[in-house]
């Protein structure tokens, strides 16, 4: 099987139209099994009580904040260095759903924040990061909107978005570097958990859906964006849902 | 200004170095020409700082403790004001362009530029940085570790402000534009150039947030040039 024949727009899309529903479906499975979970199975915290549980959105959406990130600056250079279009687009449909994700992470965050700590919000080094991150992705969008030309708005997004990918390490870091009032990772590679592993599964499965579902958002929105842009192009004008 | 532009094969400059320093010299040039532009910039940056005992209380502990982080928020915003300066008239009328065809590689124009701006807004940001420090009651060691720590970060500014500069270019709605992509990149600068003040209040050893500092000028020195010709040839297609 050739991957790159998937660069190309047009045997991209039915390709994506293909994909979306079963990750669409899978993340809907997985979110109902992860929510089950982590409300229905996982018990009390002994120390911060049922306020814990937020914990099952919480983490997922602050992970994929990150890594969605981490994978439009991926996007972004190979939109730079082999100035494919549907690289570009996929670093584009990607925005809107990381914007997303960072603002759950704040807003669950600042819901936990307030029972365990007493406050909604603290200029905790880990949340400003994300705060930023939030800013980072509504610069991407807004310099996306602001250009034009959708060429030129690709590659100078990419720029942008892979100079902003030098905050991510300090995102990930920063809980080291300084010590403040956020808990430090719960969940690590080196170390055993320090969580009942019935509440790191129900974490593990909703991280699983924030990916599916990610993935999912990505394709239908990347679909959306390939019709706008190459309108006009021949393969376009076979499809069932245009000449429908 | 043409003078200053006439690029002829004899005495065209060759490397890095030769670039670097032309690039440097002729926005020095074009900057000092318009002094009443860069004395705006600096009296901006004044302004801000002034505002804030207005707006909170002239106690001399309170403005103490938040000297060091007004003067750091009104460096970024007066940073942020002269960004346009850097490349948006060279863009208005074609010289950016005539630029980025010479022969000379593109990052050591763009560093010269840099530079440049930091010479013409930087550097008075920390001159003046003592005066508007002693406003604020603060001690001269205070002082000292607030200039010491403008010094090493607002070049940094310059080169992350270059990046958006660039990418802005032609842009509608260009300047709040640039606010939103450039002041979220300033913010670890902020923290780490505030934040060594905070140490040195609290007791604390200055030196890892010096560390950090310098760390960050390194990396945007090698990173930024680059990035920001990069943007300058997106803009430019």
């Amino acid at each position: 099987m050739n991957f790159y024949q998937f660069s190309s727009p047009a045997s991209f899309y039915p390709f994506a139209g293909r994909l979306a529903p079963w990750f669409a479906g899978a993340a809907a499975v997985l979110a109902i099994v992860g929510l089950w979970i982590g409300f229905g199975i996982a018990p009390t915290d002994f120390q911060q009580g049922e306020a814990y549980r937020i914990i099952f959105i919480h983490v997922p959406a602050a992970w994929m904040s990150m890594f969605i990130y981490l994978v439009m600056a991926f996007w972004g250079m190979l939109a730079l260095s082999f100035n494919t279009r549907l690289s570009a687009m996929m670093a584009q449909a990607l925005a809107p759903t990381g914007a997303l994700m960072t603002f759950i992470a704040l807003w669950t965050g600042a819901l936990w924040g307030r029972p365990t700590w007493g406050t909604y919000w603290a200029w905790d080094a880990r949340m400003t990061s994300e705060l930023i991150l939030l800013f980072l992705y509504f610069g991407i969008m807004a310099l996306r909107s602001a250009i034009d030309d959708p060429r030129r708005a690709d590659r100078a997004c990419a720029v942008l978005t892979i100079v902003g990918a030098v905050n991510i390490p300090i995102i990930y870091f920063s809980v080291q570097w300084w010590n403040t009032l956020h808990q430090g990772a719960s969940v690590s590679l080196s170390a055993a958990p320090k969580m009942a592993s019935i509440m790191l599964l129900g974490m593990l499965v909703m991280t699983f859906a924030a990916w599916f579902y990610t993935i999912a958002v990505a394709l239908w929105r990347a679909r959306a964006i390939i019709l706008e842009r190459e309108r006009g192009a021949g393969w376009m004008s076979a499809l069932r849902e245009i000449t429908a | 200004m043409t003078n200053t532009l006439a690029l002829s094969a004899s005495e065209a400059p060759s490397g890095v170095g030769a670039a670097v320093r032309w690039a440097v010299v002729r926005d020095l040039r074009l900057a000092l020409r318009s002094r009443a532009e860069l004395g705006v910039q600096l009296l901006f940056y004044v302004i801000v700082v002034s505002l804030f005992p207005l707006a909170s209380s002239p106690e001399r502990t309170l403005l103490a403790t938040m000297g060091p982080g007004v003067i750091w928020v009104a460096a970024l915003l007066a940073s942020l004001l002269s960004l346009p300066r850097l490349f948006a008239s060279d863009f208005a009328d074609g010289t950016l362009e005539q630029i980025a065809l010479s022969p000379f590689p593109l990052p050591a124009l763009v560093s010269g530029k840099i530079l440049a701006h930091w010479l013409t807004t930087g550097l008075p940001i920390v001159v003046l940085a003592p005066l508007l420090g002693l406003q604020y009651g603060l001690e001269p060691p205070m002082l000292g570790i607030v200039t010491l720590a403008l010094l090493v970060g607002t070049p940094i500014l310059s080169l992350l402000g270059a990046i958006g500069a660039a990418l802005t270019l032609g842009v509608r709605g260009g300047g709040s534009l640039l606010a939103l992509l450039v002041l979220p990149l300033y913010v670890p600068v902020l923290i780490f150039g505030a934040g060594a003040a905070d140490a040195m209040r609290a007791g604390l050893p200055t030196s890892p947030h010096f560390s950090l500092l310098v760390a960050g000028l390194l990396i945007a020195l090698v990173g930024a040039p680059l990035a920001t010709a990069a943007a300058v040839r997106i803009a430019l297609d």
